[in-house]
């Protein structure tokens, strides 16, 4: 009756074995992190003896996964972050805006003049003079239209194009909106990670949330604002015509002109160049600190074949006139073109010195934001409030572990020390699990961890009760110990079953601290489960086999 | 010798006083929800909006000097808390300053925390900012939203999780009994005007989760005393079956109010809301399992046919055990 087989006893112990293995590195949390960092260092092709030395001071053969600590524990900084997709709409309207003009001024004697309209921001208003031609206008501007690029948008147009009398308004398909948006956030991401990576901070975090947030965790940092400078939040760059290279604050500026501030130049000097962009940021995909033929340092670049053929196109129809590098706002270079750039491989000089070059070159690799970022949340944690809620945390875990596992063996006896025996192990094992799945552990986490040690033993409460009374009408003790798991069982599974759905719920919906709160509390459901059903019994079967008992007391 | 919370056989009757439990339940929520309507929750920024910082000094914290030096930043409304805590060493003084959202903005900018800083280090020089915590207006209302979908979410799930392991009754007695709770809950966090964050939303989900492995419990054993003893009457079942589990919901929760106790006192002021929310909620929820949800169980009746079904089991209604 009470037996179990043996393959059933090796399973439970192997389990209980490998989650305790898996929750070892965490007892000697700071050796172990200094091991991975260095072994992560001579993996990226580092070498020397200290890092040897440091690998070495946690055996490569036992594991060293580690439970990550949330930014409430270690500190740092935690931004929430809107990218401003629309910013990319009116990019996308003011470039499309030569390009209708130009289409629509090759059918001159239909349509007339072309000229813009004033418009919100996200839509291109183009008045045409011949309101005959408005068919023919808006079959041309159509035209221009593309496929949208992304899976569900298949066989959708990029432009929306209508006609209001003789004024045609353009604007960005809901397809392509939908894709364009996906594309720009993806980008965004894609760039904040690359800028964080190279500061080189430890496990960052950097997701997407919902449609246009982007989250970002960084331990380890001083504030919110270091963590917004590391990101730039305008890095906007752009290569343009230039109107007129050396300007003054009070130019006349023209439509579709803007006088930027030339800096290199001098404080005063200012650069008028043309709105539209030929090719932004977007389009490049490489740049390199190098030297030009008079060995001054320059920075080498290189296009995407997007980029490559827009720049060949234009530098090979206006060479001889200078064009603009404009970063953040800012004229940072106006060379002369000296020949067409065909390949989409470009040189920038400038008054630059080496480190300029560098990092004008660093700049232009991360690439520039697609759009701005509004931040709606921002959150920083020092490293020392962190470390009172470790250590507050800890004693706290440490005195209700005791208080429990007293409580339970003065009501239970010999059965409670098995069943403090499986708390222990039960600890244990969500540790194993955390570290396992690489999940992580917050204030809030550590409750959850505190509250499971409470909520633990009420399976094995909920059995010994249960053999209790079945030992009141007159069974054996090995009747009773196996009537009491199995009329227990119902209740444990449904009672367990309804609080990890509350965990479920509140992993799904929760966002950081409250998520390693429900991780806690789900995983310490999942192994008081186990613990209770198979540890504590098994120890039990183990003791009854061994001593045979004619009466127990539980 | 064992330790008894209980006399080893109960049989006492939970039912002779029904309406008066029921009464005072049904006052308690109607006095929790007047307040809660009245005098609202004293929400943090995870839901007004706003900012707050944590700063510590090692000279005794001064509130009217340090209101005094901020007012001229007119930052809008400023709470300013000096914060104890008996985990603090002797010279950590630690205080909480809240700023209102700002208008038409989502976040607290440098500048002003800069400002808040020069201005405060001049009534305290030492001071440090431990942590800086900015929620704009946008996302404290999506958060408000979520959090009230995940407490009917996990409502909805329980009353049908219960709903197909039981009959309608038990789920109705049960979700009966959460939403007690987490009203309770509610109403002393407006009562007391303790700070109601994002965290807190987390314990009134674990209350959720507490009370109905609560009465989960006793439900289990009345479906199954109800099965043995056919002719004694619904109220003598779900009596026997309260004093059987009794030894049990008290030991429970015993346990989980030691290990919340200990945290309470020695795991620091950060989450000590967070605790308080559970520790109201343990008792609230194992009072509503007997009293509410019982009770509840009591004046709607069951159908008691389940005879018939122990021969054609409905899948969950039995589960075997294996070994």
């Amino acid at each position: 009756m009470l037996y179990i087989p043996l393959w059933r006893r090796i399973l439970i112990w192997a389990v209980v074995a490998v989650g305790l293995l898996l929750a070892l590195p965490n007892l000697f949390y700071s050796r172990v992190e200094v091991s991975n960092d260095a072994a992560q260092a001579i993996e990226s092709g580092l070498t020397n003896e200290e890092l040897q030395a440091q690998e070495g001071r946690w055996p490569s053969f036992l594991p060293d996964g580690l439970v990550n600590l949330g930014l409430d524990l270690r500190g740092g900084a935690h931004l929430l972050a809107e990218v401003q997709v629309e910013d990319v709409y009116e990019r996308r309207m003011d470039s499309l805006w030569p390009e209708v003009r130009d289409a629509l001024a090759a059918e001159r004697d239909t349509v007339g003049f072309v000229t813009r309209e004033q418009s919100e921001p996200d839509v291109l208003r183009v008045r045409i003079s011949e309101a005959d031609g408005v068919d023919r206008a808006l079959e041309i501007v159509r035209g221009l239209a593309r496929p949208v690029v992304s899976l569900t948008g298949a066989g959708a147009m990029d432009l929306a194009v209508s006609a209001d009398g003789q004024v045609l308004t353009v604007r960005l398909s809901e397809a392509e909106q939908v894709a364009l948006d996906d594309r720009t956030v993806r980008q965004a991401l894609e760039i904040i990670r690359r800028r964080i990576d190279e500061v080189g901070t430890r496990e960052p975090s950097i997701q997407r949330q919902g449609e246009d947030r982007i989250l970002i965790q960084v331990p380890g940092v001083g504030s919110a604002q270091e963590l917004k400078d590391i990101i730039g939040t305008t890095a906007q760059l752009t290569f343009r015509p230039v109107v007129q290279a050396f300007a003054e604050a009070d130019t006349d500026v023209g439509s579709g002109e803007e006088l930027l501030p030339f800096p290199s130049q001098g404080d005063e000097a200012y650069a008028l160049v043309e709105q539209a962009p030929v090719v932004s940021g977007e389009d490049l995909v490489d740049a390199q600190p190098t030297f030009d033929q008079n060995n001054r340092p320059a920075v080498n670049f290189r296009f995407n074949p997007q980029g490559a053929r827009a720049f060949g196109d234009y530098t090979a129809a206006n060479v001889g006139a200078p064009f603009a590098i404009v970063l953040d706002d800012e004229v940072i270079s106006a060379p002369r073109i000296n020949e067409a750039i065909r390949g989409g491989n470009g040189i920038i000089t400038g008054d630059f010195t080496v480190e300029e070059s560098t990092d004008l070159a660093v700049l232009l690799r991360a690439g520039a934001l697609p759009a701005e970022l509004t931040f709606l949340e921002e959150r920083t944690i020092g490293p020392e409030l962190g470390q009172d809620s470790i250590d507050a945390g800890t004693v706290a875990c440490i005195v209700a572990f005791a208080a429990v596992m007293i409580f339970m063996v003065l009501s239970y006896g010999l059965f409670g020390v098995f069943a403090d025996i499986a708390l222990l192990i039960n600890v244990g094992l969500i540790f194993g699990l955390l570290s396992l799945i690489g999940a992580t552990l917050t204030l809030p986490g550590i409750a959850g961890i505190v509250l499971t040690i409470g909520m633990a033993v009420d399976a094995n409460v909920l059995v010994f009760e249960r053999i209790r009374e079945e030992l009141k009408s007159a069974k054996g003790p090995s009747r009773a110990i196996a009537q009491g798991y199995e009329k227990a069982l119902s209740a444990i599974v449904d009672a367990n079953i309804t609080t990890f759905m509350t965990a479920v719920i509140l992993f799904a919906m929760g966002s950081g601290p409250v998520r390693g709160f429900a991780i806690t509390l789900g995983l310490g459901i999942l192994t008081s489960v186990f613990t209770a059903l198979f540890v504590t019994r098994v120890m039990i079967v183990i003791w009854y086999d061994r001593r045979r008992p004619k009466t127990i007391e539980v | 010798m064992r330790l008894r919370l209980l006399p080893q056989d109960t049989s006492w009757d939970f039912f002779s006083r029904a309406r008066l439990w029921l009464g005072i339940s049904g006052v308690l929520v109607v006095v929790a929800f007047i307040s809660f309507v009245v005098q609202g929750l004293n929400y943090g920024i995870d839901f007004a909006g706003g900012t707050t910082i944590r700063a510590e000094s090692s000279e005794p914290i001064d509130v009217g000097a340090y209101r005094s030096a901020l007012q001229p930043l007119e930052l809008g409304d400023i709470t300013i808390t000096e914060v104890f805590d008996p985990t603090f060493g002797p010279d950590e003084n630690v205080v909480s300053i809240a700023i209102q959202a700002q208008e038409g903005m989502e976040s607290v900018t440098a500048e002003t925390i800069e400002e808040v800083r020069t201005v405060l280090q001049e009534v305290a020089p030492d001071i440090e900012f431990t942590a800086v915590e900015s929620v704009g207006p946008t996302v404290s209302g999506e958060l408000i939203q979520t959090a009230i979908l995940a407490v009917l979410l996990a409502i909805g799930a329980v009353l049908i999780y219960i709903w197909l392991r039981f009959e309608w009754q038990f789920a109705l007695g049960a979700v009966l009994a959460l939403v007690h709770d987490v009203v309770l809950t509610l109403g002393i966090f407006s009562e007391l005007q303790i700070r109601f964050d994002l965290a807190i939303i987390a314990a009134l989900l674990t209350i959720v989760g507490y009370s109905l492995n609560d009465t989960v419990v006793v439900f289990d054993r009345v479906r199954e005393n109800l099965r043995r003893y056919k002719s004694k009457s619904l109220r003598e079942v779900m009596n026997l079956s309260i004093n059987e589990t009794l030894s049990r919901t008290f030991m429970t929760s015993l346990t989980t109010l030691l290990a919340l106790i200990s945290l309470f006192v020695l795991g620091g002021d950060v989450i000590r809301g967070f605790v308080f929310a559970m520790i109201w909620g343990v008792i609230v929820g194992t009072y509503s399992s007997i009293f509410v949800a019982s009770t509840v169980l009591v004046v709607l009746g069951v159908k008691r046919d389940w005879s018939k079904e122990s021969q054609t089991p409905k899948a969950g209604t039995q589960i075997d055990s294996e070994a």
